[in-house]
């Protein structure tokens, strides 16, 4: 039996979606299936989902890993959220075709910041640093999570200044 | 440090801005309103901080926003602290998402005190600062949002690349990170069904339309937020324009039916609109959604001049004062949904009294 795609419950209701050529399934449970039919509009996740299928992202095995923030890139498939700057970089040839499907496009055309943006990698040291720290306080390893922490403070300071 | 003289009565107290019933085409288009996602580039997003990486980023930018060079002054809210009556409200003014509420850990909210600034730490991104005006008056909210995001940017270094632009928590907001929005009152082409022409135009172009409480909520109260999609690719001011373009062509189609009903049907659409300030004026109960429908019909005669006694400052107020946590807040005591809607009734016959 088929799953409600917003709450998981059992889905009685199965919603054929055509926008322009491409044609969607939705499976709701009764109570989603009344509310989604009031707003039909898709939310975010929804968007997402569909979006990450329909660029052929479906692989549920793929275990590329982010080097600084540990996400890898079935966790992001999962909730629809990066874990940090860098996976723009990481994941990069498979966010292009997504990018393409959700944009039209993979080129930036707006605003840049003052600050020119650093291209040594150096400031995602810092989102290795506190990842680290994470699991380090995961393993109740509090040696190495102390050593971290002031790590951490040093590295900023410097950015700071 | 800037002392936060501003607590949630006061806002309460306040009116607020995109309530104000003033700006070009304010019969129609209720606010205008920008909003920047932005991400500081030494911190994972959210989805990947921790309790003590949330908090090293509330703090951070907490004390970055009760400092800031230029810009209006900001009064900082500590999210989680608030109490849940509290978090409604400020959801209610649309000064904080949805999202934020449902968030964990360190989260915060800085408010200017005309409630046309907002902005929101540690939601889907470090930071999502939004400005907000009554009426068609999007140039002016990009000014005021482009000066603000130079301000905060002054001495932190935003998550950018040359190539993808900023970079956000979800690929759907990566490039300019903005959200170009105009909420809209619709009743005339509701009433008549042309919205699902409108509507079904509207996503041919990639423009989304959200209910008053954006993603999911149902547009209740005839009211219709159209935004951008797309963030990547084009330019704020091509993003800008285009819902300039767009906009101005479902205000002409809303105010060609007015006409045309008050040419036809003006006796019936009379009688609709006294029905509903009726029913207003007398009920001892009422739910939130019939308020809203009947509010709507108020709002029409408001604009049609079929009422003269009320402006749209007032009908505005209307809708939002009847909200729950609004309602509770003026009552000064919490109360249950059965309660509520004998307290909507009262508040809206004290409002609304036959002069
Ligand atoms: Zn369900
Ligand atoms: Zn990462």
């Amino acid at each position: 039996m088929k799953k409600c795609r917003r709450c998981s419950k059992p889905a009685t209701l199965h919603i054929t979606e055509i926008h322009d050529s491409t044609v969607q399934k939705i499976h709701l449970c009764e109570k989603c299936a009344s509310e989604y039919l009031e707003t039909p509009d898709p939310s975010i996740d929804d968007e997402m989902e569909a979006l990450l299928e329909e660029a052929g992202l479906g692989e549920e095995q793929d275990e590329l890993t982010c080097p600084n923030c540990g996400i890898t890139y079935r966790e992001f498939r999962k909730q629809g959220r990066l874990g940090c700057p860098h996976d723009y970089v990481v994941f990069r040839e498979r966010l292009t075709p997504l990018l393409e499907n959700i944009h039209e496009s993979t080129h930036h055309a707006g605003k840049f910041p003052k600050r020119a943006p650093d291209a040594s990698q150096k400031q995602y040291e810092l989102i290795k640093m506190r990842n680290d720290l994470r699991i380090a306080v995961e393993k109740e390893d509090y040696e190495e999570a102390a050593k971290l922490r002031d790590h951490i403070r040093q590295l900023e300071e410097q950015q700071a200044t | 440090m800037g002392i936060s003289t501003v607590d949630i009565e006061t806002l309460m107290q306040n009116g607020c801005e995109w309530l104000r019933g003033t700006g070009p085409d304010a019969e129609i288009v209720v606010s205008s309103r920008i909003r920047l996602a932005r991400n500081l580039a030494q911190f994972p997003f959210l989805s990947r901080a921790d309790d003590s990486t949330k908090s090293d980023l509330e703090k951070l930018l907490h004390n970055k926003l009760l400092n800031l060079s230029a810009g209006p002054h900001l009064n900082y809210f500590d999210v989680r602290s608030l109490s849940n009556l509290d978090r409604q409200f400020l959801m209610e003014r649309q000064l904080i998402s949805k999202e934020l509420v449902e968030a964990d850990g360190a989260r915060g909210v800085a408010v200017d005190s005309g409630q046309s600034v907002s902005v929101m730490v540690n939601e889907e991104d470090h930071l999502r600062m939004q400005v907000v005006r009554s009426g068609f008056s999007l140039d002016e909210c990009w000014r005021d949002i482009d000066q603000l995001d130079d301000a905060i940017e002054e001495d932190v270094t935003y998550a950018f690349s040359e190539e993808l632009g900023y970079l956000t928590a979800c690929p759907t907001n990566v490039g300019t990170g903005i959200r170009v929005s105009v909420m809209l009152h619709l009743p005339a082409l509701h009433m008549t069904k042309e919205i699902q022409k409108v509507l079904g135009a509207l996503q041919k172009i990639s423009l989304a339309v959200r209910g008053l409480y954006g993603e999911g909520s149902s547009a209740s109260g005839q009211f219709f937020q159209i935004s951008n999609q797309i963030t990547l690719g084009q330019s704020e001011q091509q993003i800008i324009e285009k819902l300039q373009e767009v906009v101005p062509n479902i205000i002409n189609y809303e105010r060609r039916v007015r006409e045309a009903l008050l040419k036809d049907n003006r006796a019936k659409l009379h009688d609709q609109i006294s029905r509903a300030t009726g029913i207003l004026q007398k009920a001892q109960t009422i739910s939130s959604e019939e308020t809203m429908d009947l509010l709507s019909s108020v709002r029409l005669g408001v604009s049609l001049g079929m009422i003269d006694d009320l402006d749209l400052l007032s009908v505005n107020e209307l809708f939002i004062h009847t909200q729950p946590a609004h309602l509770q807040k003026i009552r000064g005591e919490t109360l249950d949904s059965g309660e509520r809607n004998a307290a909507r009734a009262a508040y809206l016959r004290s409002r609304l009294a036959e002069a």
